[in-house]
């Protein structure tokens, strides 16, 4: 249930094509990280799967239905959004009680407990609450809405390392506790990445891989040494993010790490090391 | 249980380890439960998927069993499985790196022998 099909989306802000024939999967029940640069496209996705936007060409469907102007399908769907929909002067436990009118499940005593344990004072107004209390309370909405998809874009924005962690623990509690699809837009891929279940990465309105994080990092590894051995090992192999450091060299290379390569890159005296999800981020991004 | 995150071993298989570490030193006794897939997840913030798979390992290895609606136990002779497993795997895990490094120092097998029994 709750299967996501994004087909052909292609959008344009007046001659800007922010996506480009977007086609995606998104499976039920997977906790996906949606990963790209600044103005990759990350938001306007996330926009155009709840229909604030609308797409130039292309269709969106959740179980077999369109979501354009479809309010069943969109009341499955949470958006916890990087601006503000709700009237900033109403209290957070009055925004509780609002978000029931909307999402039907809304769990009002799961969103104060979550409250108590964050710290946030429910009788403090929406527009008073500082930067990290403000994504803390649109987590607490999201994860109680009690919604079959959730999207959250920049969850952890402002929040501190204490808030950042029960963030997560909560995230991954509510998970377990009923698996629901979400999809988590960040920056801090290094804390997240094992969070993750499937990584889509976007890069200039395009998809650039959407894989499981595990193939992902699969899929590549760094090796470093003297830089003359390393040019020697790589040469034939398709690679990126190269460093130097002095004589030091470090490149990721795109291939599966078999036998062969190690034994290979023994005798030349080079170290083989997993590569980190942020970093091979970073090298496919640029 | 502390996972190394930047360890080149998969989440999975340290989970997996850390697991029967906790067999050998009897926190987890024969015919007792193990921590949950939700536990694990939750406390090492870790995706419920990864969790399962270095369970599973175990399962698949006949060190814990699955009881259904109620959760994963220690196998009768899981402790004695484990030594046997890890004896086998001692020489790859430990003595192969040390021979390694000790090529590259330049140290002898006798110089090495000694060093295990005692003397420097």
């Amino acid at each position: 249930m709750n299967s996501i099909e994004v087909k052909n989306i292609t959008k344009y802000y007046g001659n800007t094509k922010a996506l480009d024939d977007v086609s995606i999967t998104i499976e039920p029940n997977k906790i996906y990280g949606l990963l790209g640069r600044n103005g990759a496209g990350k938001t306007t996705l996330l926009n155009l799967l709840t229909n604030k936007i609308f797409p130039n060409k292309g269709n969106i469907t959740l179980d077999g239905e369109s979501i354009f102007e479809n309010d069943k399908a969109l009341n499955n769907i949470f958006y916890m959004m990087e601006k503000n929909l709700f009237p900033e002067t109403m209290k957070v436990k009055e925004v509780f009680k609002w978000t029931k009118e909307f999402y039907t499940s809304f769990d009002d005593d799961y969103a104060k407990s979550l409250s108590g344990k964050f710290g946030l004072n429910i009788n403090k107004k929406v527009k008073g609450l500082s930067t990290g209390y403000t994504s803390i309370f649109k987590a607490i909405l999201a994860l109680a809405s009690n919604a079959n998809v959730l999207l959250l874009d920049e969850p952890v924005l402002g929040l501190d390392a204490n808030h950042r962690d029960l963030l997560y623990k909560e995230l991954l509690t509510s998970y377990n506790e009923r698996p629901k699809t979400i999809i988590i837009s960040t920056h801090l891929i290094e804390e997240v990445s094992e969070v993750l279940e499937e990584a889509i990465i976007i890069k200039a309105g395009k998809i650039l891989a959407k894989k499981s994080v595990e193939e992902l990092l699969e899929s590549a590894y760094t090796v470093s040494g003297e830089a003359s051995n390393v040019d020697s090992y790589i040469s034939g192999k398709e690679y990126i993010g190269e460093e130097t450091m002095g004589r030091f060299k470090s490149v990721t290379v795109l291939e599966n790490s078999s036998k062969q390569n190690k034994e290979l890159a023994r005798k030349l005296d080079l170290e083989f090391s997993n590569v980190e999800l942020q970093k091979l981020f970073i090298n496919l991004t640029n | 249980m502390l996972l190394d995150f930047n360890s080149d071993k998969p989440i999975y298989i340290q989970i997996s380890e850390a697991i029967e570490d906790d067999i050998l030193k009897d926190i987890y006794k024969e015919e007792e439960q193990v921590i949950s897939t939700t536990e694990l997840s939750v406390s090492l913030k870790i995706n419920p998927a990864t969790a399962r798979k270095g369970l599973n390992l175990l399962v698949d290895d006949g060190i814990i069993y699955k009881k259904r609606g109620v959760g994963m136990f220690v196998c009768d002779g899981a402790k004695d499985k484990i030594l046997e497993k890890r004896k086998k795997s001692f020489y790859d895990n430990f003595i192969s790196s040390l021979l390694e490094e000790a090529s590259k120092l330049k140290i002898s097998k006798e110089e090495i022998i000694k060093m295990i029994e005692g003397g420097n």
